[in-house]
């Protein structure tokens, strides 16, 4: 009772089909609920209250010009898995606000970062954690947080590539950049 | 099942036809190894077909052992095409007549043939729906910059899908279809955009100030749910495919991060803090209030994906060092499976590829949860992170 079925299986090979790449256009978010403050239920006093300083800011950094060296002596360093700004890091936020206040048309762009021990959108999130942890800061100073941008890197982005607490610890930071207009 | 029935008619037709050796001596072999992987012999397949079939099997719960242990026997040859057969195997190195499979396969190449049939190999021994055909997404970085790859599921045939020079995260499939959620860096701010595969057409779906990150497609295609910072703190979303209807989900104030879906579509899980404790959350995908999801014996846990079955959710564990970890959908005790992170389900909810560090960089692993049997994904060169398993 020898049943032997031999069956021709057609396996075809997936036909590579060639990439094609339409670029990222720079359109402004889809239509629904917009940007922030539409629909939402902040409303930022002075020295913007909610978490991060409030809702985030809107204009369009395109029209401005980064300066990274003005505040390259006042990075902000973090704690292993924390968004706290220590007291000792005070003084750097301090010459931040100081700036920003006697510049009234600069904005600002904070970058948050983080040591490679997060696993990665983990981290993505802790990055922009302490960028607005800054951003609050800087609003409990006096500046308008609709002045100020964060953006996260993850820890996509180390100053330091070493695999040890020296390096880690240089790269969990937040940079600030001021944006001068164009 | 319709293999237990093929068995059962195997055996039965083995005693009627009263070949070989009889009934009373015979041993069905049915216990398989220790770790309760299906024992299994390879004979007449060479090269890189015979590494397809070993690689394969052993990610979904077989082994390869000698004749004698196995049981089944899977013979063949591979010059010009694959050729198979699957048979009951005895404890005492006899077999069926009958084959519980035979089959040739023709067209493609003889890799893909040999994925071909393991599927089959799978499907005659298990009834189970094999994932040697399954594909993945991944993030490859290069030093600065990284792009978003496709793959086999074993890590062969990457093919990068985008060519910006930028940062890239995060990967996610559309449940179905040839398409990706991603974050890209490429407009000057992690934004989510929509990848059509097939026509190469790339769509903006939230491109809000601060944080755009973690998409996640529900499992009908229908919703996308995301972590945005636009109210001040990273938070968990959902939004229509296209990005218009967005709805805030939750609004602690510590970071959530890493959402995912339940099969059935009604639930939102993710990664979260509350009084000083990291914990996995889920959130009713209409709107509600977040519920703790326990994950007793382990800390910090992030990355979860919720299987397919609807059983089980597996994360990572961030303590020391990374462990994939799996814990039941409800809550409760957690596994501890494997060190890495990032995991994402296969199809047939029981394999699990994930990101294991290693000196040098980053590369993909798989893993087999009920077995614990783990092996290396080909690397594509550079880091491979974030892997996305297309269900």
């Amino acid at each position: 009772m020898a049943i032997g079925l031999a069956l021709t299986f057609m396996a075809t090979g997936c036909k590579k089909t060639p990439i094609i790449l339409t670029n990222l256009k720079n359109r402004p978010s889809p239509v629904g609920d917009g940007g922030p403050g539409t629909g939402g239920t902040f409303t930022p006093g002075p020295g913007g209250s909610g978490p991060g300083g409030g809702p985030t800011a809107d204009w369009p950094e395109g029209d401005y010009n980064p300066n990274r060296i003005i505040f390259n002596q006042h990075i902000v360093h973090f704690d292993f898995d924390s968004h706290v700004v220590k007291s000792s890091e005070k003084g750097h936020v301090q010459a931040v606000a100081n700036e920003l206040s006697s510049n009234a048309a600069a904005k600002l762009v904070i970058e948050g970062h983080c040591d490679e021990r997060g696993t990665d959108e983990y981290n993505r999130a802790l990055g922009e954690r302490r960028a607005l942890a800054l951003r609050e800061e800087l609003a409990g100073l006096g500046v308008d947080p609709m002045r100020i941008k964060t953006k996260s890197f993850g820890k996509d982005q180390p100053v330091d590539p070493g695999q040890n607490e020296a390096a880690y610890a240089k790269n969990r930071r937040g940079e600030f950049i001021l944006m001068t207009p164009k | 099942m319709k293999s237990a029935a093929r068995l059962f008619f195997s055996i039965v037709s083995f005693v009627v036809a009263g070949s070989c050796q009889s009934w009373a001596q015979s041993k069905i072999v049915v216990s398989g190894e220790a770790n309760g992987a299906i024992p299994v012999a390879l004979s007449g397949f060479t090269g890189e077909v015979a590494e397809v079939l070993q690689f394969d099997l052993f990610v979904q719960g077989f082994k390869i052992v000698a004749r004698d242990r196995a049981q089944f026997l899977i013979s063949g040859s591979n010059a010009g095409n694959v050729q198979g057969r699957v048979t009951l195997a005895f404890g005492d190195g006899g077999a069926a007549s009958t084959p519980l499979l035979s089959k040739s396969y023709t067209g493609g190449s003889l890799r893909r043939q040999a994925h071909a049939f393991a599927d089959d190999i799978v499907s005659a021994t298990t009834g189970r729906k094999g994932i040697g055909q399954t594909r993945i997404a991944l993030k490859v970085d290069t030093g600065a910059n990284s792009e978003i790859y496709v793959a086999d599921f074993d890590g062969h045939n990457a093919q990068a899908v985008t060519r910006d020079n930028t940062i890239v995260a995060a990967p996610t499939w559309v449940p179905g279809k040839l398409a990706l959620y991603y974050t890209s860096y490429k407009l000057g701010n992690p934004d989510i955009f929509r990848h059509d595969l097939g026509n190469g057409q790339r769509d903006a779906v939230a491109r809000y100030s601060g944080l755009n990150t973690s998409a996640a497609v529900s499992p009908d295609g229908s919703k996308v749910a995301m972590i945005l910072s636009k109210s001040g703190s990273p938070d968990v979303y959902v939004c229509n495919a296209d990005g218009s209807g967005l709805k805030q989900l939750t609004t602690m104030r510590e970071d959530e991060s890493s959402p995912c879906w339940s099969p059935d579509g009604q639930w939102i899980c993710f990664a979260g803090k509350k009084d000083e404790r990291r914990s996995l959350w889920k959130v009713p995908a209409s709107g509600g209030s977040p519920q703790r999801i326990s994950t007793a014996g382990v800390s910090n846990p992030t990355e979860p994906d919720w299987s397919p079955d609807g059983k089980l959710i597996v994360f990572t564990s961030m303590g020391r060092y990374f462990s994939v970890c799996t814990v039941p959908a409800s809550g409760g005790e957690a596994t501890v499976l494997a060190d890495g992170e990032d995991p994402s389900w296969a199809p047939n909810s029981r394999t699990v590829v994930y990101t294991r560090r290693v000196s040098g960089g980053r590369r993909l692993s798989l893993l087999d949860v009920p077995t614990k049997q783990t092996k290396d994904a080909s690397r594509i060169s550079g880091n491979n992170s974030q892997p996305s398993w297309a269900k």
